[in-house]
């Protein structure tokens, strides 16, 4: 499968303040998103994401390295007549309607009048802004903003997707929309970059991911080679036994009314445990095996690094 | 069609500017006041009315150029307008050829709606529509254009506030820059004379689309200063927007 984004060794100083002073925010970053696929990048803030999407989309000129979308050097324009990018927190001119800026953002790609209004009118439904398309964008809430910002970034109809933050400040049933229309660009075999700090969505979303930490990638690959399946520890939930009764089988996590929360780290153990709830004549309550998650993933290579 | 599509926005935020009608008030203004002050004054009223009446199209027009274009290229910068502009495939050039175009119409609309106020008045005084006048006004126009793309510049690097004094710094000096032939032609030769004769070629010379004296006066202008001044218009607003191309392309949007 080619390569949708190539980055080989991305560097980019800043200097900051009134005594210029020099950050390094990119060392050398080099990953690729192979096309069709969905690629979370990940990072702490500050770590860089918006910085690597900024080099991609040729807002910011790297210092070193190169950026190649489908092939096409990122310093291009052209190699953008493919993509669309929605940025974190988008701003838009507030006092055009949806509709008109719609309208705009297609003028910028010269489509022709029967293709943009068939356009505009499919994307205003599939972002679920038909009902506001003609209020002006200064009374929208921001995550209508967001569902407008989705809308332009796929006025080209493009075959990259690039989404910064594209789930921050929504509302939940709003998240599950996004979430929806993004697994739907992979049916129709569009590649999306994505970074997200809610790391739930980008597991139940992503092929695969990359960790940026202080500007260098510190993990990449598949997230079924990163996330193992196997069980850390099971929490297993009783009542009608005193936590004493559990002593040497797991950890008492917490002890509510009638209610004793255990994690058990040894699997035999479970068996040990659920034996002597019933033995004994207790409840159980609930037993919920706790496999490794990308947060944990997250978290262990963010603190290590 | 890209130019046209930022073209077009930039006109639609230009009319949006609450300055732009004020200055148009005070343009307004000044040119109907011209018809008072003729009336006051002793001398050749129609004179009067044409002199006020064209320095109001020029100072009202300029300020407009200065205050509107200044923060056309911030504004986009600043409200971060300009991240989902420069995603696409638009080259940072048009983009900047886009927003001088857009203020450039606007200024077009203002100074025609001021033209035709300003004809009105001195038809109510003549009786008799002067197209010369418009000679006098379209020179003015191309020097509204020529501020513009001087605006848009400055707007391209700087904070609006920094921006309105540089314009205006330039506009001034532009407009006082005559002064420095007649030093020329005064000083002996030598180093210093060569130094005041580069600078002189280097600043602005805003006067050369100063016909208004000439055409209150009906006094004969050669068809070759019409097209000298031109060329230099249109030479020095390319020029500008050439550096302006240069400064926006190397920026960086953080």
């Amino acid at each position: 499968m080619a390569d949708a984004i190539r980055i080989e060794d991305l560097r980019k100083r800043f200097r900051i303040g009134f005594i210029p002073k020099t950050r390094e925010i990119l060392k050398g970053i080099t990953f690729s998103v192979r096309e069709g696929e969905t690629f979370g990048y990940l990072g702490p803030n500050g770590a860089g994401k918006t910085t690597t999407i900024k080099c991609l989309l040729g807002l910011i000129h790297p210092d070193a390295g190169s950026i190649k979308i489908f092939g096409r050097p990122s310093s291009q324009p052209r190699s953008r007549e493919t993509l669309g990018f929605l940025p974190e927190n988008p701003y838009f001119y507030d006092y055009l309607t949806a509709r008109e800026f719609l309208a705009f953002t297609a003028g910028l790609f010269g489509l022709g009048r029967a293709e943009k209004d068939e356009r505009i009118a499919g994307l205003l439904k599939l972002v679920g802004l038909e009902r506001a398309a003609d209020l002006p964008l200064r009374k929208y809430s921001r995550g209508m903003l967001q569902r407008a910002g989705l809308a332009q970034a796929l006025i080209n109809d493009p075959k990259l997707v690039v989404l910064d933050e594209p789930l921050g400040g929504m509302d939940p049933l709003g998240r599950k929309e996004i979430r929806d229309i993004i697994i739907r660009f992979k049916d129709e075999g569009k590649t999306v970059f994505f970074t997200s700090h809610i790391l739930q969505d980008i597991e139940m979303i992503c092929d695969r991911v990359a960790i940026i930490v202080g500007g260098r990638i510190v993990k990449e690959g598949g997230l079924r080679d990163l996330v193992s399946e196997k069980v850390l520890f099971t929490e297993v939930t009783v009542s009608g036994l005193p936590p004493q009764a559990f002593e040497g089988l797991g950890e008492n996590v917490s002890t509510r009314d009638d209610r004793v929360l255990l994690r058990i780290y040894d699997e035999a153990c479970v068996d040990e445990v659920v034996g002597l709830v019933h033995d004994r004549k207790g409840r159980l309550i609930s037993l919920s095996p706790r496999t490794e998650t990308l947060e944990d993933i997250f978290v262990d290579t963010v603190t290590r690094t | 069609m890209k130019i046209g599509a930022i073209a077009g926005i930039t006109f639609k935020e230009a009319k949006r500017d609450r300055v732009l009608y004020l200055l148009f008030f005070f343009a307004a203004l000044g040119i109907i006041v011209s018809r008072v002050l003729a009336i006051l004054t002793v001398g050749d009223r129609v004179k009067i009315i044409k002199d006020v009446g064209l320095g109001s199209i020029s100072i009202f027009g300029i300020l407009m150029a200065i205050l509107i274009g200044t923060g056309l290229v911030y504004k986009e910068i600043d409200k971060k307008t300009i991240f989902t502009l420069l995603a696409k495939p638009l080259h940072r050039a048009e983009f900047i050829l886009g927003k001088f175009l857009g203020l450039v119409l606007t200024l077009f609309v203002m100074t025609a709606a001021m033209t035709l106020i300003f004809l009105a008045i001195v038809y109510a005084h003549t009786l008799k529509i002067e197209g010369g006048l418009l000679v006098a006004v379209a020179y003015i126009f191309i020097e509204l254009v020529l501020i513009t793309a001087v605006a848009v510049l400055f707007s391209s690097f700087s904070t609006p506030i920094l921006s309105s004094l540089f314009a205006l710094a330039f506009t001034l000096i532009g407009h006082l820059s005559w002064g420095l032939d007649l030093i020329i032609k005064k000083m002996e030769p030598g180093t210093g004379k060569a130094l005041v004769r580069v600078l002189f070629l280097i600043l602005p010379d805003l006067e050369n689309f100063n016909f208004k004296t000439e055409v209150v006066h009906g006094l004969p202008i050669p068809p070759a200063i019409y097209l000298t001044s031109f060329l230099y218009g249109v030479c020095y607003t390319a020029f500008i927007l050439g550096l302006a191309v240069l400064v926006f392309r190397r920026r960086d949007f953080i």
